[in-house]
């Protein structure tokens, strides 16, 4: 997932001054448990003076100053002082796996992928996190996170932000055009409304961005989520079920109701090709070739950097995905992790404070970010926009009851390579609609990945 | 003796002292015998010729090429035999697993294709290439700007170079230089003006497909107006020319085509409606029995007539080439043409490259030959076949033997012009691209064992390099 790191630069600078106050109300009323309780330091921290420590991530532009103000944050509580590097060339799992093997890993990695959470935590080059940091993810965020950043039962690395990966985003004044009063709600309302797009005269009614493989993935475990249910979902992500599965055969077809017809997704040839920033930027430009795209949260962030004449909340707003013959409302997330690789002695507090709702709030309320927090304890008023704020606590709202991107879960010559395994199947599947084919070679390609 | 002067002074290093071959190996009468030969059969060894000096000197060069190139390639070979574990250790002897992999896996497999195509193919492009250009070059008047601008791409890096032919082969014809020449081509010998875009929303009045036209499920007779409703039109952006729809007048067989949709949505299906505009200029024609009787096209508000039929009923049909999209161009990135684009790209930066070098070849030749095979009646077809191209020969293989070493690592053209190919890059893999990506995913063992097998695959050519310019300084 490579495109998350785009940046948003969200300019509501009354909102940003109130949220800066709104944080520091909510610091001192409400102080997180973990970090401060070891006393000592002038502001309630731990004392960590001369202290310094590195922070690796692959955040840049207004994540990094969001990011930046949390590290300031913490620093200005404890003394220590930290130093944020994004990956360079944005490859960040190649960067940390070439530090770690190399002996010079940095303090603290964040890491997006749960498969690398338990590649690291397995071959012991992670520490388990502290009392501390499990306490406050507890106290903070519902237990299937902390699940996510565990490894055999012991908690590692701390929640810092979310994505909602089920939100389809679309052009209000398209659906005006056509007489769409309301969004569709299942996934026979979608295909109707599709059709009245394209009637319309949008030439593209759905905007499918398969020229990254990984936008496919996403829509694949949308429609598996609501046609198979959590359970296969949960087997299929670890390869316990293999892809030759019916289930996953129903979700395909599903699919290819959609997929299939270029009347709602445009010539699949061309599809194939649409990179995901164009995909939005069909729907949200001057001259929309598109109405409809479906992606996660950071769609957003996509309009904003892309500059597109479009404003979020007004111009582009946002339904849940569809339910599919019925399922009831599931959430797919994606999210990054902060996990300690070294015994630095501010690695543990900085963790500890990144699971604390004060570090979510300036998260999530820094000017010009686009992170969400699944934080329990983040109002929605700490957000720079309304869509943002609903989009999280929607996430907040279902609890336990998301799942996590599935091929952000499997290993990455399999889930996360371009053009290659599930990808690139899913690429051609797009392509050529043959369900049998593709289960077939999503299952070769499983198959010869290394599932640890 | 002028001679004299031309020689080095006796007593400096053998190499030296033998330079002068051009004009025979003999030297001319009266030159006394240098070198070696000067100060008899033995003689002292001079300072810096003692092995353990050499030796010493070396010894920096030698650490550095054990260390950065020995080294190196020893791990990558034992590591080419391990499996690789999640976070990229090496977890057990894997034999040749990591070898047969590459062969067994779709990507793999794709890559070691495309390379064989590209060292069949490109190399002897390149090399026939640059010779025609180097022949051709050589008669003209300015035969050097010729040259400087053949040899031009060559000043570009390969990510400059295929970043502009990324926005060459862009599909839009508006923005890719390629689509553009390939649809002005097209367009000339066939231009097209249809609604691709327009379909019926209600497929029990009309039937059919856009590749084969609709026609109407019931027939008309000349009574009752023909009703076509179809959708899909443009509504932010209307053909400037169309007109709100009208109920047909007119005698005989009438009938309006429009679009039953109207901005806002709202309208009553299969109706005519406040706001709805009809569609100009397509064709409709009128069958009976299986036979077009009619054709016409309708009037900007959509109303056409068939004033002729007057009895009868008809089948109103709208044939397939009123829906033909406008010809969008060749795929350039697309399955089938990604590689002989990017092998294109190549070669547009290579040949001036060969043509440099082969013209140099060819300043070289001795201008007696030529000269005598053209009095001795050769043609010039002749002259460049049997005389040219032979002595040119050494030169043309140097050139042939360089590009299938370069050809076989190829990376960066080939990396850069996948961008943009999106689902289709994979079909432009190359074995380089694969060990970039298995590196990128942490299986350094796999990765190691497609750096091994290039290793492999350039060594024929590297030997016979290297023989080549041994032979050369011989």
């Amino acid at each position: 997932m490579r495109m998350k790191s785009k940046k948003l630069a969200v300019t509501t600078l009354a909102v940003a001054s109130l949220l800066t106050a709104a944080a520091c109300g909510g610091g001192s009323s409400n102080p997180p448990k973990s970090s401060q309780s070891n006393g000592g330091s002038p502001s309630g921290g731990p004392n960590l003076q001369g202290v310094s420590y590195d922070v690796l991530g692959q955040w840049t532009g207004g994540e990094q100053k969001a990011f930046q103000a949390v590290i300031d944050a913490f620093d200005q509580q404890t003394g220590a002082s930290g130093n944020y590097t994004p990956a360079a060339g944005g490859d960040e799992a190649g960067v940390l796996g070439t530090k770690v093997a190399g002996g010079t890993p940095p303090d603290i990695a964040i890491l997006s992928l749960p498969g690398a959470i338990a590649q690291y935590a397995s071959s012991n080059k992670m520490f388990p996190a502290s009392s501390d940091v499990q306490s406050a993810v507890s106290a903070n965020f519902a237990s299937e996170w902390g699940t996510l950043g565990s490894y055999k039962g012991q908690l590692y690395c701390a929640p810092v932000d979310a994505s909602n990966k089920s939100t389809v985003w679309y052009n209000t004044k398209s659906f005006s055009n056509a007489g769409i009063s309301s969004p569709p709600t299942t996934w026979d309302e979608w295909l109707k409304d599709g059709k009245t797009l394209s009637a319309s005269g949008v030439q593209v009614p759905i905007s499918v961005g398969g020229g990254d493989g990984w936008t496919l993935t996403d829509w694949f475990e949308n429609v598996y989520l609501r046609t198979a249910g959590v359970q296969k979902y949960d087997q299929l992500t670890h390869h316990q079920i293999p892809w030759t599965d019916p289930s996953v055969a129903t979700a395909l077809n599903t699919l290819k109701q959609m997929w299939g017809d270029p009347q709602l997704i445009g010539s699949p040839q061309q599809a194939v090709k649409v990179s995901f920033t164009s995909s939005v930027d069909n729907v949200f430009k001057s001259n929309p070739t598109s109405a409809i795209v479906y992606e996660a949260s950071f769609v957003a962030t996509t309009i904003t950097s892309d500059k597109l004449p479009a404003k979020v909340g007004v111009d582009a707003k946002v339904f849940p995905f569809p339910s599919v013959n019925g399922s009831q409302p599931v959430v797919e997330a994606a999210g990054d992790f902060a996990c300690a690789f070294s015994k630095n002695k501010a690695a543990m507090p900085f963790l500890a404070f990144l699971a604390s709702p004060e570090a979510a709030k300036l998260l999530v309320g820094t000017e010009g970010s686009g992170f969400l927090s699944v934080n329990k304890n983040v109002p929605s008023s700490s957000y720079n926009d309304p869509t943002s704020a609903a989009l999280a606590k929607q996430m907040v709202q279902v609890g336990n009851n998301f799942r996590f991107d599935m091929s952000d879960q499997a290993p990455a010559e399999f889930g996360g390579t371009p053009n290659k395994g599930e990808w690139g199947d899913l690429q051609t599947f797009l392509t050529n609609g043959d369900v049998k084919a593709a289960q077939q070679q999503l299952e070769k390609d499983a198959g010869a990945a290394n599932w640890g | 003796m002028t001679k004299d002067a031309e020689l080095p002074p006796a007593g400096t290093s053998t190499e030296e002292a033998v330079v002068p071959v051009e004009g025979g190996t003999t030297p001319p009468v009266g030159v006394p015998p240098v070198g070696k030969r000067a100060t008899g059969g033995r003689r002292k060894p001079l300072p810096g010729e003692s092995r353990w000096i050499a030796g010493l000197f070396l010894l920096p060069a030698a650490v550095f090429l054990l260390g950065i190139v020995f080294y190196p390639l020893v791990y990558t070979l034992i590591r080419s035999l391990f499996n690789d574990g999640p976070s990229g250790e090496a977890t057990g002897f894997a034999g040749f697993a990591n070898y047969v992999h590459i062969f067994t896996q779709s990507d793999g497999l794709e890559a070691f294709k495309n390379n064989v195509l590209w060292v069949v193919i490109v190399p002897a492009l390149v090399t026939i290439l640059g010779l025609m250009f180097a022949v051709l070059t050589e008669r003209v008047r300015f035969s050097s700007a010729f040259k400087i601008v053949l040899f031009m791409p060559m000043a570009i890096s390969f990510l400059a170079a295929g970043i502009t032919w990324s926005l060459i082969y862009v599909d839009e014809p508006s923005q890719g230089l390629g689509n553009a020449i390939v649809t002005g081509i097209h367009d000339t010998f066939s231009p097209s003006t249809s609604y691709p875009e327009l379909h019926p929303l209600n497929t029990t009045v009309i039937s059919g497909s856009g590749a084969r036209g609709y026609q109407t499920v019931k027939p008309v007779s000349s009574g009752s107006p023909g009703l076509l409703p179809l959708t899909g039109l443009d509504l932010t952006a209307p053909p400037p020319n169309a007109k709100p729809a009208a109920q047909p007048t007119g005698s005989g067989l009438t009938g309006v085509v429009w679009n039953d949709f109207k901005l806002g949505g709202g309208g009553k299906s299969g109706v005519i409606d406040q706001g709805e505009l009809g569609i100009p200029g397509i064709e409709v024609q009128a069958v009976q029995g299986g036979n077009v009787v009619a054709t016409t096209s309708t009037a900007a508000d959509g109303t056409f007539s068939f004033p002729s039929l007057t009895s009868g009923s008809y089948t109103l049909a709208l044939p397939h080439s009123d829906f033909v999209a406008a010809f969008g161009g060749v795929s350039w990135l697309g399955k089938t043409l990604i590689t002989p684009a990017i092998m294109l790209s190549y070669l547009w930066i290579y040949t001036g490259f060969a043509m440099v070098l082969l013209a140099a070849g060819m300043a070289a030749i001795p201008r007696e030959a030529l000269e005598a095979a053209r009095i001795d009646g050769a043609t010039e077809w002749q002259v460049f076949r049997r005389v040219t191209v032979p002595l040119l020969s050494p030169v043309l293989l140097v050139v042939f033997v360089t590009m299938v070493i370069n050809v076989l690592k190829i990376f960066d053209i080939v990396f850069i012009l996948q961008q943009p190919a999106g689902g289709n890059a994979k079909y432009a893999n190359v074995l380089a691209v694969q060990l970039y990506t298995d590196y990128g995913n942490q299986q350094f063992g796999a990765a190691s064992a497609v750096g091994i097998l290039l290793v492999i695959l350039v060594i024929p050519a590297m030997i016979f390099q290297v023989r080549n310019f041994r032979k050369e300084s011989r």
